[in-house]
Protein backbone atom coordinates (compact mmCIF):
# COMPACT_ATOMS: atom_id res chain seq x y z
CA UNK A 1 0.00 0.00 0.00
CA UNK A 2 1.29 3.54 -0.54
CA UNK A 3 1.72 6.37 1.59
CA UNK A 4 -0.74 8.22 -0.19
CA UNK A 5 -3.41 5.78 0.34
CA UNK A 6 -2.88 5.07 3.79
CA UNK A 7 -3.25 9.06 4.55
CA UNK A 8 -6.32 8.93 2.52
CA UNK A 9 -7.68 5.64 4.84
CA UNK A 10 -6.75 7.82 8.06
CA UNK A 11 -8.41 10.87 7.05
CA UNK A 12 -11.61 9.03 5.87
CA UNK A 13 -12.24 7.73 9.37
CA UNK A 14 -11.26 10.78 11.16
CA UNK A 15 -14.07 12.60 8.84
CA UNK A 16 -16.45 9.94 9.38
CA UNK A 17 -15.96 10.59 13.40
CA UNK A 18 -16.53 13.95 12.81
CA UNK A 19 -19.80 13.93 10.86
CA UNK A 20 -20.83 11.33 13.02
CA UNK A 21 -20.79 13.55 15.96
CA UNK A 22 -21.96 16.28 14.15
CA UNK A 23 -24.64 14.97 12.77
CA UNK A 24 -25.60 13.22 15.70
CA UNK A 25 -26.76 16.91 17.24
CA UNK A 26 -28.93 18.04 14.68
CA UNK A 27 -33.04 17.56 15.32
CA UNK A 28 -35.27 15.51 13.64
CA UNK A 29 -37.42 19.10 12.23
CA UNK A 30 -33.76 19.53 9.93
CA UNK A 31 -33.34 16.15 8.70
CA UNK A 32 -34.61 17.02 5.18
CA UNK A 33 -32.52 19.87 4.71
CA UNK A 34 -29.47 18.41 6.32
CA UNK A 35 -30.09 15.59 3.48
CA UNK A 36 -30.39 18.07 0.54
CA UNK A 37 -27.22 20.22 1.84
CA UNK A 38 -25.31 17.18 2.60
CA UNK A 39 -26.46 15.92 -1.29
CA UNK A 40 -25.17 19.03 -2.57
CA UNK A 41 -21.62 18.69 -0.41
CA UNK A 42 -21.19 15.21 -2.28
CA UNK A 43 -21.08 16.85 -5.19
CA UNK A 44 -17.96 17.82 -4.65
CA UNK A 45 -16.61 14.99 -6.82
CA UNK A 46 -17.32 18.32 -9.26
CA UNK A 47 -13.23 18.98 -8.33
CA UNK A 48 -12.44 15.64 -10.18
CA UNK A 49 -14.67 16.17 -12.94
CA UNK A 50 -12.66 19.36 -13.50
CA UNK A 51 -9.34 17.87 -13.53
CA UNK A 52 -11.07 15.01 -15.72
CA UNK A 53 -12.95 17.38 -18.17
CA UNK A 54 -9.96 19.74 -18.21
CA UNK A 55 -7.12 18.36 -19.95
CA UNK A 56 -6.18 19.77 -23.57
CA UNK A 57 -7.14 17.01 -26.32
CA UNK A 58 -10.51 15.94 -26.90
CA UNK A 59 -10.18 12.00 -25.25
CA UNK A 60 -12.71 9.70 -24.27
CA UNK A 61 -12.10 10.75 -20.57
CA UNK A 62 -12.89 14.73 -21.35
CA UNK A 63 -16.00 13.57 -22.57
CA UNK A 64 -16.35 11.56 -19.44
CA UNK A 65 -15.33 14.29 -17.65
CA UNK A 66 -17.62 16.86 -19.47
CA UNK A 67 -20.56 14.34 -18.34
CA UNK A 68 -19.62 14.29 -14.95
CA UNK A 69 -19.03 18.07 -14.90
CA UNK A 70 -22.61 18.85 -15.80
CA UNK A 71 -24.10 16.10 -13.40
CA UNK A 72 -21.79 17.13 -10.49
CA UNK A 73 -22.98 20.91 -10.91
CA UNK A 74 -26.68 20.23 -11.28
CA UNK A 75 -25.70 17.95 -7.97
CA UNK A 76 -24.47 21.04 -6.35
CA UNK A 77 -26.48 24.19 -7.63
CA UNK A 78 -29.43 22.27 -7.36
CA UNK A 79 -28.74 21.34 -3.91
CA UNK A 80 -27.27 24.31 -1.89
CA UNK A 81 -30.09 26.42 -3.71
CA UNK A 82 -33.37 23.97 -3.04
CA UNK A 83 -31.75 23.71 1.05
CA UNK A 84 -31.87 27.31 1.23
CA UNK A 85 -35.37 27.56 -0.31
CA UNK A 86 -36.21 25.12 2.89
CA UNK A 87 -34.51 26.66 5.19
CA UNK A 88 -36.24 30.36 4.69
CA UNK A 89 -39.42 28.94 5.53
CA UNK A 90 -38.49 27.58 8.82
CA UNK A 91 -40.09 30.12 10.90
CA UNK A 92 -40.09 31.09 14.19
CA UNK A 93 -43.23 33.53 14.74
CA UNK A 94 -45.50 33.81 11.55
CA UNK A 95 -44.70 36.75 9.75
CA UNK A 96 -47.60 39.07 8.57
CA UNK A 97 -47.51 39.37 4.90
CA UNK B 1 3.40 28.29 -13.26
CA UNK B 2 4.87 29.55 -10.06
CA UNK B 3 5.61 27.43 -6.93
CA UNK B 4 3.13 28.12 -4.57
CA UNK B 5 -0.05 27.09 -6.57
CA UNK B 6 0.02 23.52 -5.55
CA UNK B 7 0.30 24.49 -1.86
CA UNK B 8 -2.39 27.66 -2.21
CA UNK B 9 -4.87 25.09 -3.73
CA UNK B 10 -4.12 22.66 -1.16
CA UNK B 11 -4.70 25.18 1.69
CA UNK B 12 -8.06 26.43 0.23
CA UNK B 13 -8.73 22.91 0.09
CA UNK B 14 -8.44 22.42 3.83
CA UNK B 15 -10.58 25.76 4.11
CA UNK B 16 -13.25 24.25 1.86
CA UNK B 17 -13.54 21.14 3.65
CA UNK B 18 -13.61 23.43 7.04
CA UNK B 19 -16.32 25.10 5.87
CA UNK B 20 -18.35 21.38 5.22
CA UNK B 21 -18.02 20.73 8.93
CA UNK B 22 -19.15 24.46 9.84
CA UNK B 23 -22.21 24.54 7.63
CA UNK B 24 -23.60 21.22 8.75
CA UNK B 25 -22.67 21.78 12.55
CA UNK B 26 -25.07 25.10 11.99
CA UNK B 27 -27.56 22.85 10.15
CA UNK B 28 -27.99 21.78 13.59
CA UNK B 29 -30.46 24.34 14.95
CA UNK B 30 -33.28 26.70 12.87
CA UNK B 31 -31.86 29.95 13.59
CA UNK B 32 -28.28 29.08 12.24
CA UNK B 33 -28.83 26.32 9.90
CA UNK B 34 -29.77 28.73 6.87
CA UNK B 35 -26.04 30.41 7.44
CA UNK B 36 -24.51 26.80 7.53
CA UNK B 37 -26.12 26.11 3.99
CA UNK B 38 -24.39 29.42 2.90
CA UNK B 39 -21.11 28.38 4.29
CA UNK B 40 -21.33 25.02 2.96
CA UNK B 41 -22.12 26.81 -0.54
CA UNK B 42 -18.82 28.83 -0.14
CA UNK B 43 -16.73 26.32 0.98
CA UNK B 44 -17.98 24.51 -2.09
CA UNK B 45 -16.87 27.55 -4.19
CA UNK B 46 -13.54 27.96 -2.92
CA UNK B 47 -13.02 24.43 -3.74
CA UNK B 48 -14.29 25.11 -7.44
CA UNK B 49 -12.24 28.29 -8.32
CA UNK B 50 -9.02 26.44 -6.11
CA UNK B 51 -9.47 23.41 -8.45
CA UNK B 52 -10.02 25.54 -11.42
CA UNK B 53 -6.00 27.43 -11.28
CA UNK B 54 -4.52 23.85 -11.44
CA UNK B 55 -1.99 23.54 -13.85
CA UNK B 56 -3.58 20.39 -15.17
CA UNK B 57 -6.65 22.30 -16.25
CA UNK B 58 -6.19 23.31 -19.60
CA UNK B 59 -9.28 23.09 -21.46
CA UNK B 60 -11.43 25.95 -19.85
CA UNK B 61 -14.04 26.06 -22.43
CA UNK B 62 -15.08 22.60 -21.90
CA UNK B 63 -15.36 23.20 -18.60
CA UNK B 64 -17.25 26.65 -18.37
CA UNK B 65 -20.31 25.20 -21.04
CA UNK B 66 -21.05 22.20 -18.42
CA UNK B 67 -20.36 24.30 -15.38
CA UNK B 68 -23.13 27.17 -16.39
CA UNK B 69 -25.64 24.27 -18.44
CA UNK B 70 -25.42 22.13 -14.83
CA UNK B 71 -26.29 25.50 -12.79
CA UNK B 72 -28.93 26.05 -15.19
CA UNK B 73 -30.39 22.87 -14.49
CA UNK B 74 -29.74 22.79 -10.70
CA UNK B 75 -31.30 26.29 -10.49
CA UNK B 76 -34.29 25.15 -12.79
CA UNK B 77 -34.67 22.18 -10.34
CA UNK B 78 -34.42 23.87 -7.49
CA UNK B 79 -37.06 26.52 -8.12
CA UNK B 80 -39.44 24.46 -9.35
CA UNK B 81 -40.01 21.23 -7.21
CA UNK B 82 -42.87 20.88 -4.75
CA UNK B 83 -42.05 20.30 -1.28
CA UNK B 84 -44.06 16.88 -1.52
CA UNK B 85 -41.64 16.05 -4.12
CA UNK B 86 -38.63 16.61 -2.63
CA UNK B 87 -38.21 13.33 -1.65
CA UNK B 88 -38.00 12.19 -6.11
CA UNK B 89 -35.53 15.59 -6.24
CA UNK B 90 -33.25 14.37 -3.47
CA UNK B 91 -33.20 10.92 -5.05
CA UNK B 92 -32.35 12.13 -8.50
CA UNK B 93 -29.53 14.64 -6.94
CA UNK B 94 -28.20 11.46 -5.47
CA UNK B 95 -28.23 9.63 -8.47
CA UNK B 96 -26.54 12.63 -10.13
CA UNK B 97 -23.56 13.34 -7.28
CA UNK B 98 -23.02 9.08 -7.79
CA UNK B 99 -22.89 9.07 -11.53
CA UNK B 100 -20.41 12.18 -11.62
CA UNK B 101 -18.07 10.20 -9.07
CA UNK B 102 -17.99 7.05 -11.13
CA UNK B 103 -17.33 8.99 -14.00
CA UNK B 104 -14.74 10.84 -12.60
CA UNK B 105 -13.10 7.39 -11.67
CA UNK B 106 -14.12 6.06 -15.27
CA UNK B 107 -12.49 9.20 -16.66
CA UNK B 108 -9.43 8.78 -14.59
CA UNK B 109 -9.01 4.99 -15.93
CA UNK B 110 -8.80 5.67 -19.45
CA UNK B 111 -6.61 9.25 -19.15
CA UNK B 112 -4.09 6.46 -17.71
CA UNK B 113 -4.79 3.89 -20.47
CA UNK B 114 -5.14 6.92 -22.93
CA UNK B 115 -1.10 7.72 -22.03
CA UNK B 116 -0.01 4.42 -22.40
CA UNK B 117 0.56 3.19 -19.31
CA UNK B 118 -0.30 0.73 -16.73
CA UNK B 119 -2.87 1.43 -13.89
CA UNK B 120 -0.93 0.78 -10.43
CA UNK B 121 -2.59 -1.79 -7.62
CA UNK B 122 -3.66 1.03 -5.57
CA UNK B 123 -5.48 2.96 -8.24
CA UNK B 124 -7.03 -0.15 -9.70
CA UNK B 125 -8.25 -1.00 -6.62
CA UNK B 126 -9.90 2.63 -5.97
CA UNK B 127 -11.50 3.01 -9.63
CA UNK B 128 -13.25 -0.34 -8.84
CA UNK B 129 -14.67 0.86 -6.16
CA UNK B 130 -15.29 3.92 -7.10
CA UNK B 131 -17.35 2.33 -10.11
CA UNK B 132 -19.00 0.10 -7.97
CA UNK B 133 -20.60 2.26 -5.31
CA UNK B 134 -21.26 5.44 -7.74
CA UNK B 135 -22.62 3.27 -10.41
CA UNK B 136 -25.31 1.43 -7.51
CA UNK B 137 -26.00 5.08 -6.58
CA UNK B 138 -27.02 6.14 -9.63
CA UNK B 139 -28.91 3.11 -11.57
CA UNK B 140 -30.14 2.76 -7.82
CA UNK B 141 -31.29 6.11 -7.35
CA UNK B 142 -32.96 6.63 -10.72
CA UNK B 143 -35.45 3.72 -10.07
CA UNK B 144 -35.83 5.44 -6.60
CA UNK B 145 -36.92 8.55 -8.22
CA UNK B 146 -38.88 6.32 -10.63
CA UNK B 147 -41.05 4.75 -7.56
CA UNK B 148 -41.20 7.81 -5.85
CA UNK B 149 -43.02 9.89 -8.86
CA UNK B 150 -44.86 7.47 -9.77
CA UNK B 151 -43.22 6.38 -13.07
CA UNK B 152 -43.49 3.05 -12.27
CA UNK B 153 -45.63 0.90 -9.24
CA UNK B 154 -44.22 2.00 -6.20
CA UNK B 155 -44.80 -1.43 -4.42
CA UNK B 156 -41.95 -4.05 -4.63
CA UNK B 157 -41.11 -5.73 -7.62
CA UNK B 158 -40.16 -9.45 -6.76
CA UNK B 159 -38.99 -12.48 -8.60
CA UNK B 160 -38.21 -15.80 -7.99
CA UNK B 161 -34.24 -16.15 -6.51
CA UNK B 162 -33.81 -12.78 -6.67
CA UNK B 163 -31.51 -12.60 -3.61
CA UNK B 164 -29.17 -15.68 -5.49
CA UNK B 165 -29.17 -13.16 -8.54
CA UNK B 166 -28.44 -10.04 -6.66
CA UNK B 167 -25.47 -12.23 -4.63
CA UNK B 168 -24.03 -13.58 -8.15
CA UNK B 169 -23.93 -10.38 -9.89
CA UNK B 170 -21.69 -9.06 -7.02
CA UNK B 171 -19.69 -12.21 -7.13
CA UNK B 172 -19.47 -11.21 -10.75
CA UNK B 173 -18.45 -8.04 -10.13
CA UNK B 174 -15.98 -9.52 -7.91
CA UNK B 175 -14.77 -11.90 -10.07
CA UNK B 176 -13.94 -9.11 -12.81
CA UNK B 177 -12.32 -7.08 -10.62
CA UNK B 178 -9.53 -9.42 -9.32
CA UNK B 179 -9.25 -9.71 -13.09
CA UNK B 180 -8.44 -5.94 -13.91
CA UNK B 181 -6.52 -6.30 -10.66
CA UNK B 182 -4.07 -8.77 -12.63
CA UNK B 183 -4.43 -7.23 -16.16
CA UNK B 184 -5.33 -3.52 -15.40
CA UNK B 185 -5.09 -2.41 -18.86
CA UNK B 186 -8.52 -4.92 -20.14
CA UNK B 187 -11.14 -2.59 -21.23
CA UNK B 188 -13.64 -5.49 -21.52
CA UNK B 189 -13.82 -6.26 -18.45
CA UNK B 190 -13.77 -3.15 -17.22
CA UNK B 191 -16.83 -2.51 -18.88
CA UNK B 192 -18.59 -5.76 -17.70
CA UNK B 193 -18.06 -4.64 -14.64
CA UNK B 194 -19.38 -1.75 -14.73
CA UNK B 195 -22.44 -3.39 -16.35
CA UNK B 196 -22.57 -5.10 -13.22
CA UNK B 197 -22.79 -2.33 -11.31
CA UNK B 198 -25.18 -0.22 -12.72
CA UNK B 199 -27.79 -3.81 -12.70
CA UNK B 200 -27.06 -3.84 -9.00
CA UNK B 201 -27.94 -0.27 -8.60
CA UNK B 202 -31.46 -1.34 -10.09
CA UNK B 203 -31.70 -4.84 -8.42
CA UNK B 204 -31.09 -3.20 -5.13
CA UNK B 205 -34.08 -1.22 -4.89
CA UNK B 206 -36.64 -2.73 -7.57
CA UNK B 207 -37.75 -4.97 -4.28
CA UNK B 208 -37.98 -1.52 -1.99
CA UNK B 209 -41.68 -1.00 -1.96
CA UNK B 210 -42.86 2.39 -0.85
CA UNK B 211 -43.45 2.57 2.24
CA UNK B 212 -39.63 2.15 3.15
CA UNK B 213 -38.42 5.07 0.36
CA UNK B 214 -37.00 7.04 3.46
CA UNK B 215 -34.66 4.35 4.14
CA UNK B 216 -33.83 3.89 0.62
CA UNK B 217 -33.08 7.49 -0.35
CA UNK B 218 -31.08 8.34 3.06
CA UNK B 219 -28.81 4.95 2.21
CA UNK B 220 -28.34 6.33 -1.65
CA UNK B 221 -27.75 9.67 0.04
CA UNK B 222 -25.07 8.33 2.32
CA UNK B 223 -23.65 5.78 -0.84
CA UNK B 224 -23.72 9.23 -2.95
CA UNK B 225 -21.09 10.50 -0.16
CA UNK B 226 -19.30 6.81 0.19
CA UNK B 227 -18.61 7.58 -3.79
CA UNK B 228 -17.33 10.85 -3.82
CA UNK B 229 -15.11 9.66 -1.02
CA UNK B 230 -14.07 6.61 -3.58
CA UNK B 231 -13.21 9.56 -6.11
CA UNK B 232 -11.29 11.14 -3.78
CA UNK B 233 -9.20 8.22 -3.09
CA UNK B 234 -8.92 7.91 -7.21
CA UNK B 235 -7.31 11.12 -7.29
CA UNK B 236 -5.96 11.31 -4.15
CA UNK B 237 -7.83 14.51 -3.15
CA UNK B 238 -8.12 14.44 0.63
CA UNK B 239 -10.61 17.47 0.65
CA UNK B 240 -13.04 14.90 -1.60
CA UNK B 241 -12.35 11.82 1.09
CA UNK B 242 -13.46 14.57 3.83
CA UNK B 243 -16.66 16.04 2.46
CA UNK B 244 -17.97 12.46 1.17
CA UNK B 245 -16.98 10.72 4.31
CA UNK B 246 -18.99 13.72 5.98
CA UNK B 247 -21.80 12.53 3.86
CA UNK B 248 -21.41 9.32 4.40
CA UNK B 249 -21.71 9.40 7.80
CA UNK B 250 -24.74 11.71 7.62
CA UNK B 251 -26.75 9.36 5.33
CA UNK B 252 -25.98 5.95 7.55
CA UNK B 253 -27.19 8.11 10.54
CA UNK B 254 -30.58 8.79 8.69
CA UNK B 255 -30.85 5.71 7.70
CA UNK B 256 -30.67 3.64 11.11
CA UNK B 257 -32.94 6.32 12.63
CA UNK B 258 -35.44 5.84 10.20
CA UNK B 259 -35.06 1.90 10.80
CA UNK B 260 -35.19 2.34 14.25
CA UNK B 261 -38.79 4.51 14.10
CA UNK B 262 -40.10 1.48 11.61
CA UNK B 263 -38.54 -0.77 14.07
CA UNK B 264 -36.86 -2.86 11.75
CA UNK B 265 -33.25 -3.57 10.49
CA UNK B 266 -31.68 -2.50 7.58
CA UNK B 267 -31.56 -6.08 6.72
CA UNK B 268 -35.18 -6.42 7.00
CA UNK B 269 -36.00 -3.34 4.96
CA UNK B 270 -33.68 -3.91 1.77
CA UNK B 271 -34.80 -7.60 1.82
CA UNK B 272 -37.69 -8.43 2.87
CA UNK B 273 -39.79 -6.60 0.26
CA UNK B 274 -42.34 -5.39 3.28
CA UNK B 275 -45.86 -4.13 1.85
CA UNK B 276 -45.90 -6.36 -0.69
CA UNK B 277 -49.20 -8.87 -0.98
CA UNK B 278 -47.82 -12.02 0.78
CA UNK B 279 -47.23 -9.98 4.22
CA UNK B 280 -50.60 -7.73 3.79
CA UNK B 281 -52.32 -11.31 4.38
CA UNK B 282 -50.72 -12.27 7.04
CA UNK B 283 -52.08 -9.18 9.16
CA UNK B 284 -56.01 -8.04 10.55
CA UNK B 285 -58.90 -9.56 10.92
CA UNK B 286 -58.88 -9.74 14.82
CA UNK B 287 -61.39 -6.79 14.78
CA UNK B 288 -63.95 -6.90 12.51
CA UNK B 289 -67.23 -7.04 14.66
CA UNK B 290 -66.08 -3.63 16.69
CA UNK B 291 -68.21 -0.66 15.84
CA UNK B 292 -66.70 2.70 15.07
CA UNK B 293 -68.24 6.08 15.62
CA UNK B 294 -68.96 8.54 12.85
CA UNK B 295 -69.43 12.25 13.69
CA UNK B 296 -69.76 15.40 11.42
CA UNK B 297 -67.22 18.52 11.20
CA UNK B 298 -69.75 20.37 13.25
CA UNK B 299 -69.83 18.37 16.39
CA UNK B 300 -65.62 18.04 15.53
CA UNK B 301 -65.56 21.68 15.59
CA UNK B 302 -67.46 21.65 19.13
CA UNK B 303 -64.87 19.02 20.30
CA UNK B 304 -61.90 20.95 19.09
CA UNK B 305 -63.30 24.68 20.24
CA UNK B 306 -64.15 24.09 23.43
CA UNK B 307 -60.75 21.72 23.93
CA UNK B 308 -58.08 23.65 26.39
CA UNK B 309 -54.96 21.76 24.36
CA UNK B 310 -55.05 19.79 20.99
CA UNK B 311 -52.51 18.43 19.88
CA UNK B 312 -52.41 17.71 15.99
CA UNK B 313 -51.13 14.66 14.48
CA UNK B 314 -50.45 14.84 10.58
CA UNK B 315 -49.60 12.09 8.65
CA UNK B 316 -48.78 11.86 4.39
CA UNK B 317 -52.45 11.62 3.72
CA UNK B 318 -52.46 15.37 4.50
CA UNK B 319 -50.01 16.31 2.33
CA UNK B 320 -51.20 14.48 0.09
CA UNK B 321 -54.52 15.89 0.03
CA UNK B 322 -52.37 19.74 0.27
CA UNK B 323 -54.23 20.47 3.67
CA UNK B 324 -51.02 21.79 5.24
CA UNK B 325 -52.15 25.22 4.62
CA UNK B 326 -55.73 24.78 6.08
CA UNK B 327 -54.69 22.86 9.17
CA UNK B 328 -52.58 25.88 9.66
CA UNK B 329 -55.89 28.33 9.41
CA UNK B 330 -57.05 25.40 11.91
CA UNK B 331 -54.83 25.97 14.45
CA UNK B 332 -55.13 29.60 14.26
CA UNK B 333 -58.81 29.90 14.92
CA UNK B 334 -58.02 27.43 17.75
CA UNK B 335 -55.52 29.50 18.99
CA UNK B 336 -57.70 32.63 19.01
CA UNK B 337 -60.12 30.68 20.95
CA UNK B 338 -57.37 30.16 23.29
CA UNK B 339 -57.07 26.40 22.64
CA UNK B 340 -53.08 25.51 22.99
CA UNK B 341 -51.76 23.74 19.73
CA UNK B 342 -48.94 21.40 19.11
CA UNK B 343 -48.02 19.11 16.16
CA UNK B 344 -46.78 16.29 17.01
CA UNK B 345 -44.59 14.62 14.43
CA UNK B 346 -43.58 10.54 13.42
CA UNK B 347 -39.99 9.89 12.33
CA UNK B 348 -41.42 8.61 9.74
CA UNK B 349 -44.32 10.82 8.69
CA UNK B 350 -43.61 11.99 5.45
CA UNK B 351 -41.79 10.39 2.60
CA UNK B 352 -37.93 11.10 3.68
CA UNK B 353 -36.78 12.34 6.95
CA UNK B 354 -37.93 15.26 8.43
CA UNK B 355 -40.48 15.94 5.48
CA UNK B 356 -43.39 16.96 7.36
CA UNK B 357 -41.50 19.72 9.17
CA UNK B 358 -40.62 21.17 5.49
CA UNK B 359 -44.38 20.55 4.48
CA UNK B 360 -46.01 22.55 7.81
CA UNK B 361 -42.89 24.93 7.44
CA UNK B 362 -44.13 25.82 4.03
CA UNK B 363 -47.45 26.10 5.18
CA UNK B 364 -46.51 28.81 7.87
CA UNK B 365 -46.69 26.80 10.71
CA UNK B 366 -44.13 28.43 13.16
CA UNK B 367 -40.94 25.50 14.00
CA UNK B 368 -41.51 26.04 17.90
CA UNK B 369 -44.70 24.43 17.85
CA UNK B 370 -43.84 20.98 15.83
CA UNK B 371 -42.70 18.65 18.47
CA UNK B 372 -41.24 15.44 17.85
CA UNK B 373 -41.92 11.71 19.26
CA UNK B 374 -39.87 11.42 22.20
CA UNK B 375 -41.03 15.30 23.61
CA UNK B 376 -44.68 15.18 22.86
CA UNK B 377 -45.72 11.36 23.76
CA UNK B 378 -45.61 12.44 27.79
CA UNK B 379 -48.04 15.24 26.53
CA UNK B 380 -50.63 12.98 25.59
CA UNK B 381 -52.00 12.56 28.67
CA UNK B 382 -52.59 16.09 29.15
CA UNK B 383 -54.55 16.67 25.59
CA UNK B 384 -58.25 17.29 25.06
CA UNK B 385 -57.90 15.90 21.53
CA UNK B 386 -55.51 14.83 19.67
CA UNK B 387 -56.51 15.00 16.16
CA UNK B 388 -55.41 12.67 13.48
CA UNK B 389 -55.36 13.70 9.78
CA UNK B 390 -54.33 11.38 7.64
CA UNK B 391 -52.28 9.10 9.61
CA UNK B 392 -52.53 5.41 10.71
CA UNK B 393 -49.69 3.15 11.46
CA UNK B 394 -47.95 5.46 13.20
CA UNK B 395 -50.88 6.30 15.86
CA UNK B 396 -51.83 1.92 16.06
CA UNK B 397 -51.44 1.29 20.01
CA UNK B 398 -51.37 -2.50 18.58
CA UNK B 399 -47.59 -1.58 18.37
CA UNK B 400 -46.89 -1.49 21.95
CA UNK B 401 -49.44 -4.64 23.32
CA UNK B 402 -49.81 -6.92 20.34
CA UNK B 403 -47.50 -9.08 19.90
CA UNK B 404 -48.61 -10.82 17.06
CA UNK B 405 -49.13 -7.50 14.98
CA UNK B 406 -46.43 -6.86 12.11
CA UNK B 407 -45.55 -3.73 13.78
CA UNK B 408 -45.48 -4.92 17.16
CA UNK B 409 -42.53 -2.70 18.81
CA UNK B 410 -42.44 0.53 16.69
CA UNK B 411 -42.14 3.67 18.51
CA UNK B 412 -45.57 5.54 17.91
CA UNK B 413 -47.48 8.64 18.88
CA UNK B 414 -49.33 7.95 21.59
CA UNK B 415 -52.87 9.19 20.95
CA UNK B 416 -54.68 6.84 22.50
CA UNK B 417 -54.00 8.47 26.08
CA UNK B 418 -55.57 11.72 25.21
CA UNK B 419 -58.58 12.22 26.35
CA UNK B 420 -60.02 12.22 23.25
CA UNK B 421 -59.09 11.25 19.28
CA UNK B 422 -60.57 12.51 16.68
CA UNK B 423 -59.32 10.65 12.96
CA UNK B 424 -59.95 12.20 9.82
CA UNK B 425 -59.76 9.26 7.36
CA UNK B 426 -61.44 8.78 3.78
CA UNK B 427 -62.47 5.18 5.00
CA UNK B 428 -61.60 2.19 6.97
CA UNK B 429 -59.10 1.10 4.84
CA UNK B 430 -55.73 -0.21 6.58
CA UNK B 431 -52.25 2.11 6.37
CA UNK B 432 -49.21 0.84 4.85
CA UNK B 433 -48.32 -1.88 6.66
CA UNK B 434 -52.00 -3.79 5.82
CA UNK B 435 -52.51 -3.52 9.80
CA UNK B 436 -56.28 -2.82 10.99
CA UNK B 437 -55.95 0.54 13.41
CA UNK B 438 -57.87 -0.93 17.08
CA UNK B 439 -57.27 3.17 17.70
CA UNK B 440 -60.53 3.76 15.42
CA UNK B 441 -62.71 1.21 17.54
CA UNK B 442 -61.59 2.48 20.83
CA UNK B 443 -64.78 4.36 22.80
CA UNK B 444 -62.35 7.80 22.77
CA UNK B 445 -62.10 8.00 19.20
CA UNK B 446 -64.82 9.75 16.43
CA UNK B 447 -64.29 9.41 13.03
CA UNK B 448 -64.76 11.70 10.59
CA UNK B 449 -65.22 10.48 7.35
CA UNK B 450 -64.04 11.93 4.29
CA UNK B 451 -60.79 13.68 2.38
CA UNK B 452 -58.36 15.66 4.75
CA UNK B 453 -59.04 18.76 2.99
CA UNK B 454 -62.23 19.02 2.88
CA UNK B 455 -62.90 18.09 6.17
CA UNK B 456 -60.44 20.52 7.54
CA UNK B 457 -61.76 23.05 5.95
CA UNK B 458 -65.20 22.16 7.36
CA UNK B 459 -63.76 22.20 10.65
CA UNK B 460 -62.28 25.57 10.13
CA UNK B 461 -65.50 26.95 9.00
CA UNK B 462 -66.70 25.29 12.52
CA UNK B 463 -65.07 26.46 14.77
CA UNK B 464 -64.85 30.16 13.21
CA UNK B 465 -68.15 30.16 14.34
CA UNK B 466 -68.22 29.34 17.62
Amino acid sequence: MTEGLMTGIVVFVLATFIGVEVINKIPPTLHTPLMSGSNAISGISLVGALLVAGEQNWHLSVILGFIAVVLAMINVVGGFLVTDRMLQMFKKKEVKA
Amino acid sequence: MTEWIPSAIQICYLIAASLFILGLKQLGSPATARRGNLLGAIGMLIAIVATLLDREILNYSTILVGMVLGSAIGTLMAQRVEMTAMPQMVGLLNGFGGAASALVAIGEFWKVLDAGLVPPLDDTITIVLSVLIGGITFTGSLLAFAKLQELMPGAPITFPAQQPVNLSLLIGFLVCSVYLVLDPTNTTVFLIMLGFSLVLGVLFVLPIGGADTPVVISLLNSFSGLAASAAGFVLMNNMLIIAGALVGASGIILTEIMCRAMNRTLANVLFSAFGSKTTLSAAGGAVQDKTVRSIDAEEGAMMLGYARSVVIVPGYGMAVAQAQHSVRELADQLERLGVEVKYAIHPVAGRMPGHMNVLLAEANVPYTQLYDMEDVNPEFERTDVALVIGANDVVNPAARHDHSSPIYGMPILEVDRAKHAIVIKRGMNAGFSGVENELFYQDKTVMLFGSAKDMVAKLVGGVKEL
